[in-house]
């Protein structure tokens, strides 16, 4: 086992405080009407900032749910750029450039990891090095995608990490409800591929099983299902009141496991973390945010651009209708 | 339109199974990102034979033997395509797509259009359809007017073995997804002439398979063959019976549509689906978009009856047959 260094711990610790900052800045901008409905991260900034930070983003790929950009700062720039663009509601969100190894965010649930399988399928086709990272939820694990995906995964050997971010809810759901399964990672046993249970509040652990994790892969020992225990700490989305379900003494118990006030603890003993550094990171993200949000409102965006995209060529019919749009758009 | 597609070498007569096969044989050792899953399509190859000897030729890594599991097949097929590859994809039946459709719909078909074409879903899903042979539950239902529903999706339904091979090596080398439907009943069923070697039919061109002046009937896939079949029995009563061949549903070629109407006035429109919202429909409504003015007489339809497809005593019943296709035909003449 590769415990992160300092320095990488570090950096992901940078991620997770700048992606709690942005989160708060979107939920004002979604309560002002100038961003649609966004999934909150509170909560789940170590599983994902440390996740990123073990993979290699010029060979690793990243298939996310719809929670994790705002950590995924080691992909670059581009993630939140485009993140904002989806928020915003222009189509270019979805469209990150070529050199980014990260997928759109994905909202019909669990659709992604049988993509992120096929993915990894192809790579090792095409003898291409590197793994696929596809994140889902407690709740997306009881769909048939996951167990389809997982069970053509163990058959491939293919080089793709399941991780489950098990935050105890889907929407209102609780977990006992979503299953009778002790565990989440117990299910790897029923498609013979490896599983893991991580406490996904300890940045470590975390890097520690990605990559453990994606060492097998790469070896060509096959898929791992983690699955990371945290806790949600925020709403479902902007549009939810967990107040309505949640148990008021449990979110406490949970926010006293906060995963950034956790990590921070630990680089604040190695002198390597105070207030003056948080306020920094935190100035800095805010600004970072709002320079993004600008630019996405900004994008320009054609009436026309609704029939770009959908077939390589309109079809006769298509055209017709881009002809009838473009007149209509007078109107 | 076209009367036939391009070849290079001479033809031979094969069975449309034969057809498909050869064409997945030519693709697979054209381009080697060609990847052909789904159930029991390597050693068995496939329960048809449709993919017949590539296993052999082309090896376990490109001719895979997939878990029964139709939403992966799908699912997979996107992130092969995400990969650069070419995957084509076998849904055994095409009432199992039920299994797949949230992927087929929700992802296959929205790849291009969600990512700004940063990723080209070049995926092609083969799938047997319609009835008239006898098989269990589930295994015959015509889907394609749901299939046409789905923006973002191409809809390929030949109906000669020629277009099977024409066809479906033309929807291998298409950067959209293309759906390609096989008529049970035409695997053995239909046999022709078929070019060999490098044999391409364009997508999106109808083939008029029957030329007449009178009435025109308007069909895809194997009620082409009961058209045909139709209008050369109505040459004895000095009825001049053309017959359209669709080809692909998406993209529907609305100009041969409209000329074939224009110049017969009279249109009789065939499918075996379901008639509530089937594509027959759409075929209609182009009518009347396009031809109105030039039509003698009101549009007829012989499709499928509002029930589920039966089982098996009932299945003549059920199937458009030549006798209900002749009945429509003179239905539309006797109009003055
Ligand atoms: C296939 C599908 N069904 C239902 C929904 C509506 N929905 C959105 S999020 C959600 C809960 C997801 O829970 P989980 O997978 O645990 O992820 P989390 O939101 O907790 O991160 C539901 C039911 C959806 N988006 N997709
Ligand atoms: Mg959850």
């Amino acid at each position: 086992m590769t415990r992160p260094s300092d320095d990488q711990l570090l950096a992901v610790l940078v991620d997770m405080v700048a992606a709690r900052t942005q989160a708060r800045r979107l939920w004002n901008l979604q309560r002002q009407g100038r961003i649609g409905t966004v999934a909150p991260i509170d909560g789940h900034e170590a599983t994902v900032a440390a996740t990123a930070h073990a993979l290699d983003p010029s060979q690793d790929w990243i298939l996310p749910q719809y929670r994790e950009p705002l950590a995924l700062q080691r992909y670059g720039p581009e993630v939140l750029d485009h993140y904002m663009l989806y928020n915003v509601g222009h189509p270019d969100g979805s469209r990150l450039p070529e050199s980014v190894r990260v997928a759109p965010l994905q909202i019909s649930l669990a659709t992604q990891i049988p993509h992120a399988v096929g993915l990894a399928w192809g790579m090792t086709l095409q003898d291409e090095a590197g793994v696929v990272v596809v994140f889902f939820g407690d709740g997306s694990s009881s769909e048939g995608d996951f167990h389809e995906a997982a069970n053509l995964a163990g058959v491939l050997r293919a080089p793709v990490i399941l991780l489950c971010m098990n935050n105890q809810w889907a929407i209102s759901t609780p977990l006992h409800q979503q299953t009778a399964a002790a565990s989440l990672a117990d299910r790897a046993v029923g498609y013979g591929i490896n599983g893991v249970t991580v406490d996904g509040n300890d940045a470590a652990a975390v890097f520690d099983a990605v990559d453990e994790a994606r060492k097998r892969a790469l070896a060509g020992q096959g898929p791992t299902l983690i699955e990371a225990c945290v806790y949600r700490l925020g709403a479902h989305t902007t549009a939810d009141d967990p107040t309505r379900y949640v148990p008021p003494e449990d979110l406490e118990a949970a926010r006293r496991d906060d995963p950034i006030e956790r990590l921070e603890k630990h680089l604040v003993e190695l002198g390597l973390w105070d207030d003056e550094i948080r306020s920094a990171v935190e100035t800095q993200a805010l600004s970072r945010i709002d320079e993004a949000t600008d630019a996405a409102e900004a994008h320009p965006l054609r009436a026309e651009a609704l029939m770009d995209h959908c077939l390589s060529v309109d079809s006769p019919r298509m055209a017709r209708q881009r002809l009838a749009l473009l007149s209509e758009a007078e109107l | 339109m076209s009367e036939i597609g391009s070849s290079v070498t001479g033809p031979s007569e094969l069975t449309m199974l034969q057809a498909i096969n050869e064409a997945l044989h030519h693709e697979m050792a054209r381009d080697e990102r060609i990847v052909v899953l789904g159930e029991d399509v390597g050693r068995n190859g496939g329960v048809f034979r449709a993919t017949e000897g590539l296993v052999e030729k082309f090896g376990e890594e490109r001719v895979v033997d997939t878990p029964l599991a139709e939403g992966v097949i799908a699912g997979a097929a996107v992130g092969l395509a995400m990969a650069g590859l070419i995957p084509v994809a076998e849904l055994q039946f095409l009432g199992f797509s039920y299994q797949a459709m949230h992927q087929i719909a929700g992802q296959v078909a929205r790849l291009r259009y969600r990512t700004r074409s940063r990723f080209e879903p070049a995926i092609t899903i083969r799938s047997p359809f319609g009835g008239g042979v006898r098989t269990p539950e589930l295994h015959s239902d015509s889907l394609e007017g749901q299939l046409a529903n789905i923006a973002g999706l191409k809809l390929v339904t030949p109906a000669t073995a020629a277009d099977a091979k024409g066809l479906l090596s033309s929807s291998i080398r298409d950067p959209d997804p293309v759906v390609f439907l096989e008529p049970l009943r035409g695997y053995r069923g239909i046999r022709g002439e078929v070019p060999s070697g490098e044999h391409l039919v364009p997508l999106g061109e109808a083939r008029l398979a029957r030329e007449g002046d009178d009435v025109v009937v308007i069909a895809w896939s194997y009620q082409v063959e009961l058209a045909c079949r139709v209008a050369d029995a109505l040459i004895d009563e000095n009825l001049s019976v053309a017959v359209l061949d669709l080809r692909s549903l998406v993209p529907l070629d609305l100009a041969a549509i409209a000329s074939v109407v224009d110049r017969c006035g009279r249109a009789v429109v065939v499918e075996e689906a379901v008639q509530t919202g089937g594509f027959a429909g759409e075929v209609v409504t182009t009518i009347v978009e396009e031809c109105f003015w030039s039509l003698e007489s009101p549009v007829v339809r012989v499709s499928g009856y509002d029930v589920p497809y039966p089982v098996g005593q009932l299945e003549d019943t059920y199937v458009p047959s030549e006798a209900r296709i002749a009945a429509a035909v003179r239905r539309v003449l006797e109009v003055a």
